[in-house]
């Protein structure tokens, strides 16, 4: 028997709409429906939200937020380019642009927003521009690429998407001006002093500000482009590329045409089910005027309206669970990152509510401002944050409860080295610490004591909390930690069975005690036994950095992995790799013959890098010192590929070829390579240098990142591809060489000290208490008094540095290990076998019988790899 | 000519050659003032077998199969040699998993990847106080 299927019709593929399928396809009564989609854009629904980082890269698919499958699994039918264009609310039908006309039981509108155009002359001219979809983006790059560097470009409005697009303009290589009438930026969220700060800050990254400006005109050219900009104060303002971004407005009419009632200034006006005033039509997103009276411009209440709207369509035959989930507004919290700035407000930052009193902090020199909003009661309303928005994940929960605050506002403005020591600030249970996902403070705590979470990945698995913006990952690591602990687990942080102390603890009893053995710390401190692969590599690490010496002697020699070892990558066949240093990626052409003559006279392998090098791969135990004989006598050197230390400092091409370029990024990143190169660390560095904020040496997914300015240099540090990437943040701007240096020295002898086993400098930058501002103080301010002695560490390091190959070619002791058997030196590893692959070898596989490669094999200079 | 036990004594003085035994014939593998306290070393037996032989810290020699079963690759003569809950462990440079000495189990998994039961061959190893072989 089949049930006759309702027509739902949802006008809209945008962030909203795609939310509201997702939500819709879940509910009980979903498969009562028949879903057609109708889009007026070329592609599926995208995540508008990172538009801008389709300028760095992220391609329009990695955008897209259908998952493949979703619409054909759910037998959802997508029309795209075909938008709706006439609603017919007494036929119940929508008409589109295909000319189609479909009917509906429900009707659900997400048109979004679309940019406002201020009605000045000539704002239709050739090179004027919104911001809003992809197709908007790919005209903007094409244009500016036209232009080439020497191009000046404008936005109107000082907003949040304008300061985006302004942060764009600059990467592409535009001289960028931002016009904003109001007389602050980001009018919206920050107040007058926090504008103030973010104006000067922004200013120093080389955009020229004018606030307090109305954009009058816009001049044509004879050509009939865009030629100049006229300002409401007189001037005139060179333009070849224009921006307008000066607000959106919701896209209501549809809604209009068929006469469902809109706001006054626009929003299609809906009831706290998201209801239109046609029981059939519904309405969500941007394009909705809420029951609170306001429109949305943030994609997460879009969200819950989503949600809203789809329980209430198909939420099951229980009326009362259909009308459950309402929405009656929502936080317009925000926390970003423009122009690499840091960014939040939250609740009433603006101190509206009556009886209202700022608390406030400000440090123009280090460029932070904190504001705090106390109400009447002594509770949080709200605040502005800018150049450091740590606290934010904290307070905006705080401000959400409501509750008069425990402590008082200083100690939460004040930068934890002032900041009287305090316990961790109380949240109430019912504070809202994921707002993305609407989780309580209870929530989370429920989560580990009832359902016996204890980390973090599993908190939000369990309830989903940190799942969407991330902001406040760091808050969940501090309740589950506390709650924990009150539950009597006590979280284990020693190294290994061996060991009851951090690896930071072994470090500081190392350099206090003078201990210059791994046997005399196990002796003296450890738990007994002999200790064990994890241990051992550490303690070796910290010895390396402390007491110095070639790693392979003595006792230390035992404690290394097989990677240190043997001064080579082991691959899974039990051969091992071998990377010569090519500092900042600089090789000369003769260099680059003697890598391949060194290579086909082995017979190896050879793979380009992702860190500007050449791996050569297939290397016998027996073969790596013949192989870096010849390399050491070509004048290379060990590239360190194998140890937890210093990998490349990545260059672009900069300042000396690029047309772009501000500095000389190739020449600092040899210089910093040169400088770290051995420097044994918690786990390995990485590191680039930028020649100009284009970014192409993609410096800020480093440890540490250089990127050249016109004034001098800024550095960037936790930066992290791979698994979890995490975007660097800003230490310091505009150093001179010398003081950069002095920082980096620092950074990373703080960085080695405090870290722990195998913990990367992104995981420790978000761990260690007081972040980044904790680590600015310490390098630059030296607020721990411990900067001398770093200096004196790395100073240490930089003249202590032998190349580790060289040393072991120069010792026949160090030597005799290189072979694969100790009883029959020069018999090959039978085990080690090859077969041809592109012209090249690669590891036989079990069922493969491939061929050994022993020296003799290498007689001519061509090596022939058969299969038996 | 005299001959140790599987694990002799920790002792300074101990000199002479070490070897593993092949069924019937001992294969000599090096002196043993050559091994490394808590490193291991590679070697052949008379019939072809890849054996790793380790010293660790206390002066105690241990033989295994040199095949790590979870890699496939003959590498554990390369692993780091430690202890686990007082029993002495190597563990794979591949993946790290750690092997009692004693017996050659794994004490991570029972099982390799090939069904097989994770289980190293255990070798008698000696110290043989005179030159020359038995
Ligand atoms: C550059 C940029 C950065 C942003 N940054 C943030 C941020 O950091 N945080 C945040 O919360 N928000 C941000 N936003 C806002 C966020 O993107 C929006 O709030 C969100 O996209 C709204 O979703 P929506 O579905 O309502 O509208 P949209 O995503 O705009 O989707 C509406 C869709 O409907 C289509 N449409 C319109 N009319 C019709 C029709 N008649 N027929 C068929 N289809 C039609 C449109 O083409 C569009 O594809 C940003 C926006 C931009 C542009
Ligand atoms: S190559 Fe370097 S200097 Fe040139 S645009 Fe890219 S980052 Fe700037
Ligand atoms: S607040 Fe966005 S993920 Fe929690």
């Amino acid at each position: 028997m089949t049930t006759q299927l309702q027509d739902l019709v949802l006008v809209g593929h945008g962030m909203v709409g795609q939310r509201f399928l997702e939500a819709f396809v879940e509910q009980p009564g979903a498969a009562e429906w028949r879903i057609t989609v109708l889009a007026e854009e070329p592609r599926a629904a995208y995540d508008r939200v990172h538009l801008t980082s389709w300028f760095s890269g992220t391609s329009a698919e990695e955008l897209s937020l259908a998952p493949t499958g979703f619409l054909a699994e759910h037998g959802i039918d997508l029309r795209l380019a075909d938008p709706a264009t006439v609603v017919d609310r007494a036929a119940r039908t929508v008409t589109c642009g295909s000319g189609a006309v479909l009917r509906y039981d429900a009707l659900v509108l997400a048109t979004g927003s679309y940019p406002f155009m201020p009605p000045v002359p000539g704002h239709d001219a050739a090179g004027c521009h919104v911001y809003r979809t992809i197709e908007d983006l790919e005209r903007i790059r094409d244009e500016a690429e036209r232009l080439g560097p020497g191009g000046v470009g404008v936005v109107v409005g000082g907003g949040l998407l304008g300061l985006e697009a302004a942060g764009a303009l600059t990467a592409l290589g535009l001289t960028t001006h931002v016009v904003e009438f109001a007389p602050r930026l980001m009018a919206l969220q920050v107040d007058e002093g926090g504008g103030r700060l973010l104006q000067r800050k922004i200013e120093g990254l080389g955009v020229r500000v004018h606030t307090g400006a109305g954009t009058q005109a816009i001049l044509i050219g004879e050509d009939g482009r865009v030629r100049a900009m006229g300002l409401s104060d007189g001037r005139e303002l060179a333009a070849d590329l224009v921006i307008f971004s000066a607000g959106v407005r919701p896209r209501d009419q549809l809604a209009r045409a068929c006469a469902l009632p809109v706001g006054e200034r626009g929003g299609i006006v809906v009831d706290e089910r998201c209801r239109t005033r046609d029981p059939h039509v519904y309405a969500i997103g941007e394009c909705a005027l809420a029951a609170d009276g306001r429109v949305y411009g943030l994609v997460a209440p879009g969200y819950q309206m989503a949600e809203t709207a789809a329980r209430s369509l198909a939420g099951g035959r229980d009326q009362e669970l259909r009308e459950e989930h309402r929405f009656t507004g929502a936080d317009t919290s925000t926390r970003l990152k423009l122009l690499g700035v840091d960014v939040a407000s939250f609740g009433d930052a603006h101190g509206a509510t009556e009886g209202a009193v700022d608390v406030l902090y400000s440090d123009s020199r280090a460029g932070i401002y904190k504001k705090l909003v106390i109400g009447a009661q002594g509770q949080l309303l709200g605040g502005v944050l800018v150049g450091d928005t740590e606290a934010y994940g904290l307070l905006r929960p705080l401000a959400m409860g409501g509750n008069p605050l425990q402590t008082a506002p200083e100690q939460l403005v004040l930068p934890s080295g002032l900041a009287p020591a305090s316990g961790p600030i109380a949240l109430p249970d019912e504070a809202v610490v994921c707002s993305c996902h609407n989780v309580s403070k209870g929530e989370i705590r429920a989560a580990v004591h009832d359902q016996g979470c204890t980390t973090v990945p599993e908190v939000k698995k369990c309830t989903k909390a940190g799942t969407g913006c991330g902001s406040c990952v760091k808050l969940l690591g501090t309740i589950v930690t506390e709650e924990l602990e009150a539950g009597g687990v006590t979280v284990d942080r020693s190294l290994c069975e061996h060991f009851a102390h951090t690896r930071a603890d072994l470090y500081e009893i190392v350099r206090v005690a003078g201990i210059g053995t791994f046997s005399e710390l196990l002796d003296r401190h450890g738990r007994g036994g002999d200790g064990c692969d994890v241990c051992k590599p550490a303690v070796a690490s910290i010895l390396a950095g402390l007491a110095g010496g070639h790693i392979l002697d003595g006792e230390q020699g035992a404690l290394q992995d097989t990677n240190d070892h043997f001064l080579a990558n082991l691959q899974r066949n039990g051969s091992y790799s071998v990377v010569p240093r090519i500092p900042g990626g600089e090789i000369t052409p003769e260099g680059l013959i003697t890598i391949g003559e060194i290579a086909r006279d082995h017979g190896l392998y050879t793979k380009i890098t992702g860190g500007q090098r050449i791996d050569l791969f297939g290397a016998s135990v027996d073969q790596l010192p013949r192989i870096w004989r010849r390399l050491v006598d070509a004048g290379f050197e060990s590239g360190h590929a194998y140890g937890k230390s210093l990998r490349t400092v990545k260059s672009c091409v900069g300042e000396t070829w690029c047309r772009y370029g501000v500095q000389d990024s190739v020449g600092l990143a040899i210089e910093l390579e040169l400088r770290y190169r051995g420097l044994r660390s918690p786990h390995k560095l990485k590191a680039a240098v930028s020649g100009c904020a284009r970014e192409c040496a993609e410096a800020q997914s480093k440890d540490f990142g250089v990127i050249a300015t016109s004034a001098g240099w800024n550095l960037y540090i936790g930066g992290n591809g791979g698994m979890t990437p995490r975007h660097a943040d800003l230490l310091a701007a505009d150093l001179d060489k010398e003081t950069l240096l002095r920082t980096i020295d620092r950074f990373l002898m703080f960085y080695i000290r405090t870290a722990d086993r195998l913990e990367r400098t992104s995981v420790w930058l978000d761990r260690i208490e007081g972040g980044l501002e904790h680590v600015r103080q310490v390098v630059l301010e030296d607020s721990l008094g411990i900067c001398a002695e770093l200096d004196a560490l790395m100073a240490r390091h930089v003249d202590a540095y032998q190349d580790e190959w060289a040393a072991v070619l120069a010792d026949p002791d160090r030597l005799r290990r290189f072979t694969s058997f100790v009883n029959a030196p020069g018999t090959p590893d039978p085990a080690v076998t090859f077969v041809p692959e592109r012209g090249q070898i690669r590891p036989a596989r079990p069922h493969e019988d491939g061929r050994i490669l022993t020296p003799a094999l290498v007689a001519g200079p061509r090596l022939e790899v058969h299969t038996a | 000519m005299t001959e140790m036990l599987i694990r002799p004594p920790a002792t300074d003085a101990t000199t002479g050659m070490v070897e593993i035994l092949d069924g019937r014939t001992w294969t000599r593998v090096c002196d043993y003032q050559e091994l490394t306290p808590g490193r291991g070393v590679a070697a052949l037996s008379a019939g072809g077998a890849q054996v790793a032989v380790f010293r660790d810290r206390s002066g105690a020699l241990y033989a295994v199969d040199n095949r790590d079963p979870f890699s496939g690759a003959y590498v554990l003569s390369r692993g780091i040699v430690g202890s686990r809950d007082g029993v002495p462990t190597v563990a794979s440079p591949m993946y790290k998993h750690v092997f009692d000495l004693r017996d050659g189990r794994c004490l991570d998994e029972e099982t390799a990847p090939d069904g097989r039961p994770a289980v190293l061959r255990v070798w008698a190893v000696r110290v043989a106080a005179t030159e020359g072989a038995p």
